[in-house]
């Protein structure tokens, strides 16, 4: 168990340190740390991001927490309770770490020049990451046997319901600019329940 | 400048401040701004300024980052780790909570749905944030050759993505270095 813990702990480490642009670049990592590795399941963790997202806190901490929780569940409660301080201080530490030099030497180190261009290829590298996860899980939801990763193309199995739902809020947040997060994934919940129940 | 009174008020403001945002990053600025700048005056809007600017070129957790500077700010390492540990501590204990429920919840068909539509909302948010910060970086043809790289990789092989970043600045640096060789030739 706590060599499971510890090996969840790095890779959480990991998503910490080399999470550029915020919560959702985030979510490459993951996938790539967490379900390429088969630690969970892909439709586990973006039901977790679709919690995360609506409930208050971080969303990289709320995500550490769940999947801390989720990782220890066959060693009972106390170990679930242990798994989530470990991964959220494990996801938080780098950050912790690299402003606590900075706020205590000097932010001089990151008005250098080489920090400055190795930001110009990562922030374009980051937002291909974030582009090609978004267009994963689209196709995912609408044609579930596809893998382009491991090349396999079914297209036999398509989710009509999937489409619809996607379409409906592509349109609704092209009509209504400002519409907050937590506000398309209620409405995303309504309209999973409705469809799906009624077709 | 103010201080605390005590380390448990400043540990107060921040778990409130950990509560009460949803979604997380910059969506906790304006209530971070309000608690620490106006209601409290422990630092001023210069330190927001600095920490936003610091969180463009840092990696790590945009909360934590902003919790640990102005922290440290206002009480030195204590107050940074104070400070951190309240802006977590309200997600691990709701979402602890959670975590014990999701699975009865998650047995009942109409949730089985409503995540269904979750799912297509959450693939509808990362689209759109990627396009957000899209807008924040000049695309010249570098620019573009890299994204572009960037889908292609991601999507249709399984090289891990840290490598994708690394690769990404190593080749902003060697960019850089092209760069600066062609403006000394001219």
């Amino acid at each position: 168990m706590i060599l499971e813990l510890l090996n969840l702990a790095w890779i959480f480490f990991k998503i910490g340190l080399f999470t550029f642009g915020g919560g959702y670049a985030m979510i490459p990592l993951m996938e790539s740390e967490l379900v390429g590795r088969g630690l969970i399941d892909v439709n586990m963790l973006y039901d977790f991001i679709g919690i995360a997202e609506s409930t208050p806190g971080p969303i990289a901490i709320n995500m550490a927490t769940f999947i801390g929780n989720e990782a220890m569940v066959q060693y009972g409660f106390l170990a679930r309770i242990l798994g989530s301080i470990v991964m959220t201080t494990a996801v938080a530490l780098p950050s912790f770490i690299i402003i606590l030099l900075i706020a205590s030497l000097g932010s001089q180190f990151l008005e250098s020049r080489l920090v400055k261009e190795a930001f110009k290829g990562l922030k374009p590298t980051v937002i291909g990451l974030i582009l090609s996860v978004s267009i994963g899980l689209m196709i995912r939801l609408i044609f579930p046997m596809i893998s382009f990763k491991e090349l396999v193309f079914d297209w036999s199995v398509f989710q009509f319901h999937n489409l619809v739902i996607f379409l409906i809020l592509v349109l609704l947040s092209i009509r209504i600019k400002k519409i907050s997060p937590i506000k398309m994934i209620l409405i995303g919940a309504v309209l999973g329940m409705i469809i799906y129940s009624t077709f | 400048m103010k201080k605390p009174h005590h380390l448990l008020e400043l540990f107060w403001v921040f778990f409130k401040i950990g509560a009460m945002t949803f979604g997380g990053g910059l969506a906790m600025m304006p209530i971070m701004r309000r608690e620490v700048v106006e209601t409290k005056g422990w630092v001023n809007d210069d330190d927001i300024l600095k920490i936003l600017v610091i969180s463009e070129s840092t990696p790590g957790v945009f909360a934590v980052n902003a919790a640990t500077f102005i922290g440290y700010k206002i009480q030195g390492f204590m107050g940074a780790l104070v400070s951190t540990l309240g802006v977590i501590i309200p997600s691990l204990i709701t979402i602890s909570i959670i975590s014990f429920f999701i699975l009865q919840f998650k047995s009942l068909i109409l949730v089985q749905y409503a995540f269904y539509g979750i799912q297509a909302a959450v693939a509808l948010l990362i689209f759109k944030a990627a396009l957000k910060l899209s807008k924040k970086i000049h695309f010249d043809a570098f620019a573009w050759i890299v994204l572009l790289s960037s889908i292609l990789f991601a999507t249709f092989t399984q090289i891990n993505v840290l490598w994708l970043l690394l690769v990404g600045a190593l080749l902003g640096i060697i960019y850089g270095m092209i760069e600066q060789i062609k403006g000394a030739k001219s």
